[in-house]
C-alpha cells in the first residue's frame, strides 16, 4: 500500500529543510589552535560539525548560528561573525 | 560522529576531503530553535542508543520540530502518538516485538518533555515502570511546556516566571518546587534511575549506554535549557546547564535499585545560586531591589543547599 | 465445536483463534469477563500472546496502538467510561491507520452512573474513523472477530475495527455457540502483514505533524478508505458464509422485508427481539419487516435507502441519541434517503436506555403508534409522571 498521506515520513528526510537560512551570525572555524578535542562536534544541537585531524567545519546549509560551538571551544578557535548574504 | 564516547577520543585520520561524513542519528534540518537544549539532548541520546532502537515520543517541541510532514529528522523507527502516552506506546511496542520474536538486540526508548512525563503522562509512565518492561524512558526537562508557549509544569523550578506562573504584584512566579520525579521513578523498584544534563554531554551518553545495558525499566531525566523559554542567549545553552549543576540546583546522580550510587560532585567549583539565576530572563524579577526579593533569593539558595546536603555534592 | 458458553467466553475464544500478539485491557463492567477469560487463556498457555495489565483504559488503548505499530496483531476490550477514557487514543489509532480490533460491551454513559446496556458509548466516538460493527447475538459476535481482523488488515483499508455487542444482554448470556476450530480459523484469517510498521531494518517515522497543506488530504484518504471498506466488509461476510455457512448480513441485513409497509430499523441484540415481534405481527396479518444495521461505520446509506425504497413507514429504534439534537441513526437514515427519490414516513424512537427492558409489547406499542401517525424522537416506555 502507498503510505497514507500525512501519516508516515522517510527517516532523515528533514535534511530537505536547509536551516542555514535562519542564521544571523556565522561561526568561522580558524583551524589554528584546535586541539582535536571535538567538543564543538558534540555540543552542536544540530549535529552538523564534521571533520577530523584538527580541521572541523560546520555544514552551513544547516548551521543556525546559535554560537554554542564558539562559546564552548576551549581554545577560542571558532569566531562568530555577522552573516552577510 | 556516531557512538562517540568521550570528547578526547581521536577520530581516524584520513585526509580531510576524504573524511566520510558520519551523521548523527538525529538528522539536521529539524526546526528546533537555534541553540535548543532539547534538540542537543535528543541528538546525544539517539547516538548513544544507536540505530537498533525503537523510539516512542510524546507530543511537545521535540516531536513538533522533528517531524513536520513529509520530513522527519529521525533515522530509527520512530512513532509519535499523543502527549501523555509515549510510555504506554513503547510498552506495546516491546510486547509486540517479544511476541513476534523480534526483541533480540534492540533497544526501546520512550521519551517526552517534562510536561509529557511528570504531569499528564505520569500515569502511563508509572504503568510502564511498574510492569517491568525492558524500556528506557528519557525525560527532556526544560522545566515548562515550551511547545505551547512556556507554561509551568510540575518540573518548573521555584519562582521561575512562565506564562501561567507570571511574576506580578502578588507573585514571584512559580509557587512550587520541582516535583522529585527521579525519586518517584525509583519508588517503582526499577534497576536504574539517573539525572543528566546537556551541560555534561559525555556523562549523558555514558548513562544512556549504561541504562540500555541493564534489563528492565530505566528512567533518565535530562536537564535541557531552552533559550526561548528561559530567556538566555542561544550560545549560553551549555553554560546555563553547567551553572544549574554547579549551583547545586540540579543534582546529577545515579540510583541503582533504589540507592544513590554515584553523584557528580561540585566541590570547590560550587557557584552561588544567583550566578545561574541572573543569566536567565525567567528569574530577572528576583533581582529587583528590596528585602522581598532578597527573601526569595534566599529561598532558592536554601533549595540548592538542601540538594547539596541530600546528595553530598561538595 | 458447539459449546454452551457465556457471550464473553465466545469473544475470548474468538480472540484466541485470531492469534493476537498483544492483548491489553482494563476491567470495567460488563466487559470484564472478556479480559478475565483471555488472561486465563494466556496464563494457561492456550494463547501465545503478551497480556499487558495496565493502569487505565487510556493505557490499554495506547499499548495496543504501539503493539500494532510494531507489526503485531493487537486486541483490547472495553465499554462506556472506559471507551470514553480511551477516546483520544481511539481517534489516534484510526489516524495512524492501525488495524487494531477492540470489542465494546456496549453500556450507557454516566451521569447518572449506570452499568447497563445501551449504545451511548459507541455513538459518542462514532466520528473517530473506526469501522464499527454491531453483533446481534453471541454467535455473530464470535464470528465477527475473525472477519474484523480480515477487514481491518486488508492493506488498502488499514483501519481499526470496533465490534459492538450489547453489555450483559449478550456478554453475560449463556448460549450455544459453534466455536470455530483453530485450523478453520487459520485458513480464513491469514497472519497479519502490516502495510507499514516500525522496524529497525527498515525505519519509518509514524505519527508526524501535518500542517494545513497536508491535514485535509490525510483526512480525505481516511474517508476514502472507510468507504472502500464497504466492499471488503461484504466480501468478508460472503467468504465467511462460504467457509462456515453462517450469514448475518453484510453491512445490513433484512428480515421479512418483502411487501412490508412498515419496517423497523435497529442495531445489536434488539434485532433478536424485533424478529420475534415481526413474526408475531406478520402472524396477525400486519405487513411488517426488519432492517438490521450491522455496519454503522462506514455508514451504509445507499444500501439502507435501497432496502427501504418500497416501504411506507420506517420505525427507527435507537439505544442512544444526540443530546440537544436528535436520534443519530434516524438523522443519518433520513440524510441517506434525501439523496434518493424515496420518501417513506420516518418515525424515531429511543429505546432501552440504561438497560431498560424491551418487552415485545413495547414493540407492538411502537408499531401501533407509527401506524396511527408519524412519531419524532419518542422515549419508549418513559415514565411520564417522573419527568413532569
Ligand atoms: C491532551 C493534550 N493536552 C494538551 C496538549 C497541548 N500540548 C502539546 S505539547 C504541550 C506541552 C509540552 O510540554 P513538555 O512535555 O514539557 O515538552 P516541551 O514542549 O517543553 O519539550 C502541550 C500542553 C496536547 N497536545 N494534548
Ligand atoms: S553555530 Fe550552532 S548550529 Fe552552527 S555549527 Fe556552531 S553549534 Fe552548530
Ligand atoms: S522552544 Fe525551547 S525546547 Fe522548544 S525548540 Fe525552542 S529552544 Fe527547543
Ligand atoms: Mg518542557
Amino acid at each position: 500500500m502507498a503510505r497514507p498521506i500525512g501519516t508516515y515520513s522517510k527517516p532523515g528526510s528533514s535534511k530537505a529543510n536547509k536551516t542555514g537560512s535562519w542564521r544571523t551570525e556565522k561561526p568561522v572555524f580558524l583551524h589554528d589552535k584546535c586541539t582535536d578535542c571535538r567538543i564543538c562536534v558534540i555540543v552542536c544541537p544540530d549535529g552538523i560539525i564534521f571533520g577530523a585531524d584538527k580541521i572541523y567545519d560546520p555544514d552551513y546549509d544547516y548551521c543556525k548560528g546559535c554560537g554554542i560551538c564558539a562559546k564552548e571551544c576551549p581554545v577560542d578557535d571558532i569566531k562568530m561573525v555577522p552573516e552577510v548574504r | 560522529m556516531r557512538n562517540l564516547e568521550t570528547s578526547t577520543e581521536k577520530a581516524p585520520k584520513p585526509k580531510k576531503e576524504k573524511e566520510p561524513v558520519v551523521e548523527w542519528l538525529l538528522a539536521a534540518g529539524h526546526r528546533a530553535c537555534s541553540g535548543c537544549g532539547e534538540a542537543l539532548g535528543a541528538k546525544l541520546v539517539m547516538d548513544a542508543a544507536g540505530p537498533n532502537t525503537y523510539v516512542a515520543t510524546a507530543t511537545g517541541c521535540l516531536e513538533v520540530f522533528s517531524t513536520p510532514y513529509p520530513e522527519s529528522a529521525w533515522r530509527m523507527p520512530w512513532i509519535h502518538s499523543l502527549f501523555e502516552n509515549s510510555a504506554a506506546v513503547a510498552s506495546g511496542i516491546e510486547a509486540s516485538l517479544i511476541a513476534q520474536g523480534r526483541d533480540k538486540d534492540v533497544n526501546i526508548i520512550a521519551q517526552g518533555g517534562d510536561g509529557g512525563t511528570a504531569d499528564i503522562g505520569i500515569g502511563c509512565l508509572s504503568g510502564m515502570l511498574e510492569r517491568g518492561h525492558n524500556i528506557l524512558y528519557v525525560c527532556y526537562d526544560n522545566e515548562a511546556y515550551m511547545n505551547t508557549g512556556v507554561q509551568r509544569s510540575g518540573l518548573t523550578p521555584f519562582d521561575a516566571r512562565t506564562s501561567t506562573s507570571p511574576s506580578g504584584k502578588l507573585s514571584w512566579g512559580n509557587k512550587t518546587n520541582k516535583k522529585d520525579l527521579p525519586a518517584i521513578a525509583a519508588a517503582h523498584h526499577i534497576p536504574y534511575v539517573a539525572t543528566a544534563t546537556v551541560g555534561y554531554p559525555n556523562d549523558l551518553m555514558a548513562k544512556v549506554k549504561k541504562a540500555l545495558s541493564i534489563r528492565g525499566p530505566k528512567y533518565i531525566q535530562v536537564h535541557v535549557p531552552c533559550p526561548l523559554g528561559w530567556i538566555h542567549p542561544s550560545d549560553m545553552t551549555i553554560e546555563v546547564a553547567k551553572l544549574a549543576v554547579l549551583t547545586g540546583l540540579i543534582p546529577i546522580y545515579e540510583m541503582e535499585n533504589g540507592v544513590v550510587t554515584k553523584v557528580r560532585k561540585i566541590g570547590k567549583n560550587r557557584r552561588p545560586a544567583e550566578e545561574y539565576l541572573k543569566v536567565q530572563g525567567r528569574f530577572r524579577h528576583l533581582f529587583a531591589k528590596g528585602a522581598d526579593a532578597e527573601e526569595e533569593l534566599e529561598k532558592i539558595r536554601q533549595i540548592a543547599e538542601a540538594n547539596i546536603k541530600r546528595f553530598g555534592l561538595v | 465445536m458447539r459449546k454452551f458458553i457465556e457471550g464473553s467466553m465466545a469473544v475470548a475464544e474468538a480472540v484466541k483463534l485470531c492469534r493476537p500478539h498483544v492483548i491489553s485491557a482494563y476491567p470495567i463492567t460488563p466487559q470484564t469477563h472478556i479480559v478475565e477469560h483471555l488472561s486465563q487463556m494466556v496464563a494457561d498457555g492456550e494463547v501465545n500472546a503478551q497480556f499487558i495489565n495496565v493502569e487505565s483504559e487510556f493505557g490499554a488503548a495506547s499499548v495496543v496502538l504501539g503493539a500494532s505499530a510494531a507489526g503485531g496483531r493487537a486486541f483490547s476490550a472495553t465499554t462506556s467510561q472506559g471507551l470514553l477514557l480511551m477516546g483520544e487514543v481511539i481517534f489516534n489509532i484510526a489516524g495512524l491507520r492501525l488495524p487494531v480490533v477492540i470489542t465494546v460491551a456496549n453500556r450507557s454513559i454516566s451521569a447518572p452512573i449506570n452499568i447497563w446496556n445501551d449504545h451511548s458509548d459507541a455513538m459518542a466516538i462514532r466520528d473517530a474513523g473506526w469501522i464499527m460493527l454491531f453483533a446481534e447475538d453471541n454467535q455473530e459476535a464470535h464470528d465477527m472477530h475473525l472477519q474484523a481482523y480480515k477487514i481491518g488488515e486488508t492493506p488498502e483499508i488499514s483501519l481499526p475495527v470496533m465490534i459492538n455487542m450489547d453489555g450483559f444482554i449478550l456478554t453475560h448470556a449463556f448460549e450455544g455457540v459453534d466455536v470455530i476450530s483453530q485450523e478453520e480459523a487459520d485458513s480464513f484469517l491469514p497472519p497479519f502483514k502490516p502495510a507499514v510498521h516500525l522496524d529497525v531494518k527498515n525505519p519509518v517515522t509514524m505519527g508526524v505533524l501535518a500542517e494545513p497543506q497536508w491535514y485535509m488530504e490525510a483526512r480525505c484518504r481516511m474517508q476514502e478508505a472507510l468507504y472502500e471498506s464497504r466492499p471488503v466488509i461484504k466480501q468478508a461476510a460472503r467468504d465467511f458464509k462460504g467457509k462456515f455457512g453462517r450469514w448475518y448480513g453484510d453491512v445490513i441485513d433484512t428480515y421479512r422485508i418483502d411487501g412490508a409497509e412498515t419496517v423497523f430499523v435497529a442495531m445489536g441484540s434488539l434485532i433478536g427481539t424485533l424478529k420475534d415481534a415481526v413474526d408475531d405481527l406478520r402472524g396477525k396479518g400486519e405487513k411488517v419487516g426488519l432492517l438490521k444495521i450491522r455496519c454503522f461505520r462506514p455508514f451504509p446509506g445507499q444500501e439502507i435507502a435501497e432496502a427501504l425504497k418500497n416501504t411506507r413507514r420506517v420505525a427507527i429504534m435507537e439505544k442512544a441519541f444526540s443530546l440537544g439534537a436528535s436520534g443519530i441513526l434516524g438523522d443519518e437514515i433520513k440524510a441517506a434517503l434525501y439523496a434518493t427519490p424515496y420518501r417513506p414516513e420516518i418515525s424515531t424512537f429511543f429505546i432501552g436506555l440504561g438497560g431498560r427492558d424491551i418487552p415485545k409489547s413495547s414493540i407492538v406499542n411502537v408499531y401501533n403508534q407509527v401506524k396511527a401517525k408519524q412519531q419524532n424522537n419518542v422515549f419508549v416506555d418513559l415514565k411520564t409522571e417522573l419527568v413532569k
